[in-house]
């Protein structure tokens, strides 16, 4: 089980049970993308708004397991501030660290570097990925 | 009776404790071989090449056929092959019911059916104005005799209800309700994916119009399924697809179709599949439909006495007369629980199961299911709590 323990570590539970930045704005300038897996029912909306090429802030709201939900809220936290350009580097930095093993990780990534456990779980790659993809599709939609 | 985990090839080659039976059930060993037998020594086209090879493929593909018919009770020309419960369920509406109903008319289902009884008949009902009717499922999530009298109308013209839901293991009372809808005239379409497999069925007892079931739910291989018709009914369908092999004659302007079952079968049919899904019914049979369902039902009493011992367990479905248990660990997700199941060779399943119409009335996000068939046993069962157990204290522990 020491895997699934691995996986499950503090910032994973920190997260789920204290999500940050959840609640979405009825603001047209926050860019809004829903992503449902129909599978499994996780159900997650990202919102983000860009100023002058910054992420100024991102939101997330939804329903789902432990690492579809608190994937969104370290996602929220760590984008803040970050460029476009080096916040969707980011996302496909956390895709690459959740389906390839022999890629170097990033450490930028920080908290999410707690999600490479996911690499473990082939079946759970969906539930770590909804949400960064979803807010990648916000920076294209802006 | 004993489990058959030898006659099963994945269960001797690794540690599985495969609990997922609903979703798609194992394949035995002789069904493999059957398969593998049409490859290997007469891997040709039926109902077309005017030799010996051919001529052997089109006679293990016309038995297969009468085993089919046979082991529900059926007309040879009454069993339609498609290519899987979900198509054949597809072809009812898609002919049935857009060439019957009308505006105005009454459609009864139910929030228990799959995705593929329920998806079809609100898209015909959205094409020809006719009405979709629910069926006010009982406290536990049952449909009732009397339940389904207070809908059934004289503007009802066809029920579509499963005879076995695939999440909370209930047999629907559709020897009740069969004569009641004929009364009013309206025809019945059977779900029955979830009971072919595990309990003896004869269409003709039943007085089923339609019925539909899955190979790959019954030891038989994926891409086949099986449409009963009544033969008045199918003789006066349309077919759904047009080419070679179902028509009789093809003239500039048009054609003439083939009798039924053929005029909808067109194209290469799975052959391979039909031999398979032929040899799962008569492994099955060996056993005996009455032994796999007494058989399965003693694996779900003895799973759900032990979960009752554990706490924080939430069983949707304690009365259930097959062998599928339906349950979460409360304040976990099914899918973080499932991902303990896995580590520990436990094949669950996690999520809505196709049937996000009941999830929703059961007023739960997911939920998760296991399901027994002939190749489980007590000790499965056991492993099965075991995991529970453990999983539940897993997740309490660190903070669930």
């Amino acid at each position: 089980m020491h895997q699934l323990e691995n996986l499950y570590r503090q910032i994973i539970m920190d997260h789920y049970k204290h999500p940050r930045n959840k609640g979405l704005k009825d603001d047209p300038t926050y860019q809004t993308r829903r992503i449902k897996n129909p599978s499994c029912g996780d159900d997650v909306t990202i919102q983000s708004k860009v100023v002058n090429g910054i992420v100024k802030d991102v939101r997330h709201d939804g329903s789902g397991c432990s690492i579809c939900c608190s994937s969104a809220s370290v996602l929220s936290q760590r984008m803040k501030d970050e460029t476009v350009d080096d916040a969707l580097a980011l996302v496909d930095d956390y895709l690459t660290m959740i389906i390839n093993k022999d890629k170097k990780l990033n450490e930028a990534l920080d908290d999410a570097l707690a999600y490479q456990g996911v690499r473990d779980f082939p079946a759970r790659v969906k539930c770590a990925t909804i949400a960064w993809k979803a807010f990648a599709d916000t920076l294209k939609k802006g | 009776m004993k489990a058959r985990k030898d006659e099963f090839p994945i269960l001797t080659s690794q540690r599985l404790v495969y609990l997922d039976t609903a979703a798609s059930s194992l394949t035995p060993k002789r069904v493999i071989e059957k398969m593998n037998e049409y490859y290997g020594e007469y891997p040709v086209n039926v109902h077309r090449g005017v030799y010996a090879l051919s001529h052997r493929a089109t006679e293990q593909y016309t038995n297969a056929r009468q085993t089919i018919a046979d082991f529900i009770g059926a007309a040879f020309e009454e069993v339609v092959f498609t290519r899987g419960a979900s198509s054949a369920l597809n072809l009812v509406a898609l002919t049935y019911g857009a060439q019957h109903l009308n505006s105005g008319d009454e459609v009864i289902v139910s929030e228990l059916e799959h995705h593929s009884h329920v998806l079809p008949w609100q898209q015909i009902a959205k094409k020809t104005g006719a009405k979709l009717i629910y069926v006010p499922l009982a406290k536990d999530g049952r449909i009732t005799v009397e339940a389904f009298k207070s809908v059934l109308t004289d503007k009802t013209k066809i029920v579509a209800l499963t005879h076995v839901s695939n999440v909370m293991g209930y047999v629907t009372p559709l020897e009740e309700i069969i004569p009641l809808a004929h009364e009013k005239g309206a025809i019945v379409s059977v779900d029955a994916a979830q009971s072919a497999p595990h309990m003896p069925l004869d269409v003709k007892q039943l007085d089923a119009d339609f019925l539909a079931f899955s190979g790959h739910k019954m030891c038989g291989p994926t891409g086949i399924g099986v449409l009963y018709g009544k033969r008045a009914l199918l003789e006066g369908l349309e077919p759904l697809e047009y080419g070679g092999d179902m028509n009789d004659n093809v003239e500039k302007d048009g054609g003439t179709w083939k009798d039924t079952p053929y005029k909808f079968e067109t194209g290469t049919p799975p052959i391979a599949e039909a031999l398979g899904l032929a040899e799962a019914i008569h492994y099955l049979s060996s056993i005996g439909f009455d032994t796999v369902r007494a058989h399965e039902h003693a694996l779900f009493k003895r799973a759900l006495a032990g979960l009752r011992t554990i706490p924080d367990i939430t069983v949707y479905n304690p009365e259930a007369d097959t062998g599928i248990v339906n349950f979460n660990i409360d304040g976990v997700h099914p899918h973080d629980a499932v991902s303990f199941f896995d580590e520990d060779h436990v094949a669950l399943r996690a999520g809505h199961h196709c049937a996000q119409l009941l999830i929703k009335w059961l007023a739960v996000p997911a939920t998760l299911r296991a399901s027994f068939y002939v190749y489980n046993d007590e000790r499965d069962v056991d492993t099965f709590l075991d995991v529970v157990r453990r999983a539940r204290d897993f997740f309490k522990e660190i903070g669930f």
